[in-house]
């Protein structure tokens, strides 16, 4: 895993105070794994948010999540571990050197996750057309629960996180096309893509948990 | 030790004398000048000075705010301001020393400068994101200061709902500041987490890792663990006040203890995050001045990662009184009782380094005594406090406040001076004057429990906290406390008087002015550029007081040396010497 690359011997990716490739990959990756900590913990206070309410209400819980539409939240379930397949093989490309098919691959991704990012206005808007707004906005009457606001509260506490979340993630793609247009990754430094690509996993995995937590209740 | 296969493997490493160059002509200082260098530097040792620069700016806003109160307080009704303007003063006073002063100032600044030193690394693993983090902090402090102009905050720095949902004044832009803040130590305890991990010099096991470090990574530990929790309760807070989501105000069918629970499981770690890094000065400075070899090392390293894994589970002591159940008081004031065992253990490792050590009286080891004295009390204290019968008497009141001073003031900055005189020489290669920051250390102890003591007293008589208005019979213990607070704020400037003049006229800084065995003064004061000319390979530990000055040295790695051949190297030197 850590064997130096003999491919290229291209130094110039190494920053000054590290002594060598492999130590700088490492340190990275791992500085990514933290940082993936923190960001289980930031989602963790909103899941015990949720835990709390769904014990004090649960039929809060099965009445309000009716309103959400599961098909649509199914589909983008789909979507989302798509991207988490291409990006690991855009991963995969960077080690074999093909930088072509890095780009495609990202392409797809970021195609995928704006295709996510669609679908999520799309319910959005429906719900804001019924009246279903965050906070002390709401006005929906269709649910009998007069706690209906927390809940939408803490659905859109969670997902809007998650979808800011996304839209980063974008912007990282981004980023990173630009990077292997100019040729800078290649076998031996694609550590940016390695690290954006455990970022992504992360969004898809919280996700992950989001889907059933919200949608499929009943 | 050496088994046969490890010999075999054994790396031979050119190892010689290191002798760090005396009054270097270049140095870190005068490299790299100019403003715009500054401000775009990813050396960790300048970004280190900035943010110390800036917290003793925030210590000097926080500790004028204090007097403020003090003098507020010396006679029982409205002195000079307003009942308002008082609640928007302790506020202040306890948010900007708590979030902008007491959680950045030991490891964002002296940390940032000291931790590659202690692992003959060049820099912290991310250099560009640790100065990022500096200005995350900045603009997190534009957001406060706008707050304080634009209408205050008088919540109280624990934010509680329902009233800090509800109340006037710029409660958002302070958490928002707050919020931002969170990011920048977040950045910190990653950047040191992964340094710690990966760039330690040939030699630096962990068992030969200094025990500032072993304070500096229970801490990291602590802040990216517990600060995402805070950022997520501070924007469901600023999210309460800007859509009303309910979440938390009981008016919209939330409930305001889950806020005191959000709140506490950052803010009880928080103090460990202040105080944890405080220890690991405290050994170094310990070792190095009583000419000893630290006493129990492993038991000091893992007393400050066991108090960092206890402090996640008592967070509920703060809320004995806030309608949790029985059941989980008393589990919560059960847990509490166990941080007292590894903070015991320190104080006793501590101590037992001093006995029968050659103890060398200089500052730094003034303030640590200091620090044993004022931390020892605030910890009993804090046992005390934990005990819930006793809890429910003194909850809210101004023993909690003695208490809260006597840790965090008494320990934390005790430790944060000791360990700026510590280091002091090597930051910026100058001595200060031994007799008045002797005078300024005896001046800062009197005024303290002048300060404080009397306040234990009152808090146990049942004077609340937070209040503008008392009764008569609290008057003369109000102003011998506020007394104190004016000794304290003259040794203060008697303080910055001297580290100041130090800057120009101080005498020159030898590489080692204390004759200590750690790697940063292995190199020269002020250290150069990238730290080390070679990167050192570490022969002997960070406490070997027990081998004399000459015999001590520092190899010289060759380049592309590997890292993880650590242990071979020292096994290489053994040998020679049987050899």
């Amino acid at each position: 895993m850590s064997e130096p690359s003999v491919i290229e011997e291209n130094k110039s990716h190494v920053l000054h105070h590290f002594i060598d490739s492999d130590q700088q990959f490492e340190a990275s990756k791992l500085g990514m794994w933290v940082f993936l900590v923190t960001e289980i913990l930031f989602f963790g206070g909103l899941f015990a948010a949720y835990i709390v309410y769904r014990a004090w209400y649960p039929d809060l819980y099965l009445q309000a999540s009716e309103e959400l539409n599961t098909f649509w939240g199914a589909v983008n379930t789909a979507v989302l571990i798509g991207s988490s397949l291409t990006v690991a093989m855009a991963i995969r490309s960077a080690q074999l050197n093909q930088i072509k098919g890095l780009i495609t691959n990202l392409y797809i991704t970021i195609g995928l996750a704006l295709t996510f990012m669609v679908i999520k206005y799309f319910e959005y808007a429906h719900k804001f057309e019924i009246g279903i707004l965050p906070g002390s906005y709401y006005s929906y009457e269709g649910i009998a629960h007069e706690k209906a606001n927390i809940f939408f509260s803490i659905y859109y506490m969670m997902t809007g996180l998650h979808g800011i979340h996304v839209l980063i993630g974008i912007g990282l793609m981004i980023w990173l096309v630009v990077k292997a247009k100019k040729n800078v990754l290649h076998s031996g430094y694609y550590t940016p893509v390695e690290i954006t690509g455990l970022y992504w996993h992360l969004v898809d995995v919280i996700w992950i948990f989001l889907f059933p937590l919200l949608y499929l209740i009943d | 030790m050496a088994t046969e296969e490890s010999k075999a493997n054994v790396k031979r490493v050119q190892v010689k004398r290191f002798k760090p160059e005396e009054y270097p002509e270049k140095h870190y200082l005068n490299q790299e000048t100019g403003l715009w260098a500054w401000l775009t530097t990813v050396d960790h040792k300048k970004i280190g000075l900035m943010y110390l620069m800036s917290v003793a700016f925030f210590f000097f806003i926080g500790g004028m705010l204090a007097l403020l109160i003090r003098t507020e307080l010396l006679t029982p009704a409205r002195t000079f301001m307003d009942a308002d303007v008082y609640n928007q003063v302790f506020t202040l006073h306890g948010a900007i020393m708590i979030f902008f002063f007491l959680i950045p100032s030991v490891p964002a600044a002296l940390g940032n400068f000291i931790l590659p030193l202690q692992l003959g690394a060049k820099d912290v693993a991310f250099p560009r994101l640790n100065l990022a983090s500096f200005y995350i902090y900045v603009i997190g402090a534009l957001f406060t200061i706008t707050a304080i102009f634009t209408g205050g905050v008088d919540t109280g720095w624990t934010f509680y709902t329902p009233y800090s949902a509800t109340t006037g004044g710029s409660v958002m832009m302070m958490t928002m500041g707050v919020f931002i803040l969170g990011f920048s130590s977040i950045l910190t305890g990653l950047n040191f987490i992964v340094t710690i991990h990966k760039l330690r010099s040939p030699g630096i096991t962990w068992n030969r890792l200094p025990l500032n470090l072993w304070g500096l990574y229970a801490t990291s530990i602590i802040q990216i663990l517990a600060t995402p929790v805070l950022a997520i309760t501070l924007l469901l807070l600023t999210m309460e006040r800007a859509l009303g989501i309910g979440i938390f105000d009981p008016a919209l069918g939330g409930d305001p203890v889950l806020y005191q629970h959000f709140f506490w499981f950052y803010s009880h770690p928080a103090v460990y995050i202040m105080i944890v890094p405080g220890f690991g000065i405290i050994s170094e400075v310990i070792s190095t001045f009583s000419r000893k070899v630290i006493f129990g090392y492993w038991a000091i390293a893992l007393s400050s990662l066991a108090i960092a894994f206890i402090g996640f589970l008592v967070w509920g002591h703060h809320m004995f009184t806030a309608g949790q159940s029985s059941l989980a008081s008393m589990v919560f004031s059960f847990l509490t009782f166990l941080v007292g065992i590894p903070t015991g253990i320190k104080i006793f490792n501590w101590l037992a380094t001093m006995y029968r050590g050659s103890i060398d009286m200089k500052t730094p080891m003034l303030y640590a005594m200091v620090f044993l004295f004022l931390f020892t009390i605030g910890g009993f204290t804090g046992i005390m406090l934990g005990a819930l019968s006793v809890d429910v008497h003194l909850h809210d009141t101004y023993y909690v406040v003695a208490h809260f001073h006597y840790v965090m003031m008494g320990g934390m900055v005790m430790a944060f001076l000791a360990g700026l005189h510590y280091w002091w020489p090597k930051m910026f290669g100058r001595m200060y004057s031994e007799f008045w920051a002797k005078l300024s250390c005896g001046l800062v102890f009197i005024g303290f429990n002048m300060t404080f003591l009397p306040q234990f007293i009152m808090g146990a008589q049942g004077m609340p906290r937070r209040y503008f208005n008392y009764i008569d019979q609290f008057q003369s213990f109000h102003q011998f406390s506020t007394l104190g607070a004016y000794v304290m704020g003259v040794a203060f400037f008697i303080m910055a008087g001297y580290l100041f003049h130090s800057l120009r006229k101080g005498k020159r800084a030898a590489a080692n002015p204390w004759g200590s065995r750690a790697l940063e003064w292995q190199t020269s004061s002020p250290a150069p550029l990238h730290n080390f000319e070679h990167t050192p390979v570490i022969i002997n530990g960070p406490y070997d007081y027990h081998k004399p000055m000459s015999e001590f040295q520092l190899g010289i790695a060759t380049p592309h040396n590997d890292h993880h051949a650590d242990e071979n190297v020292s096994h290489t030197e053994s040998e020679k010497e049987q050899v």
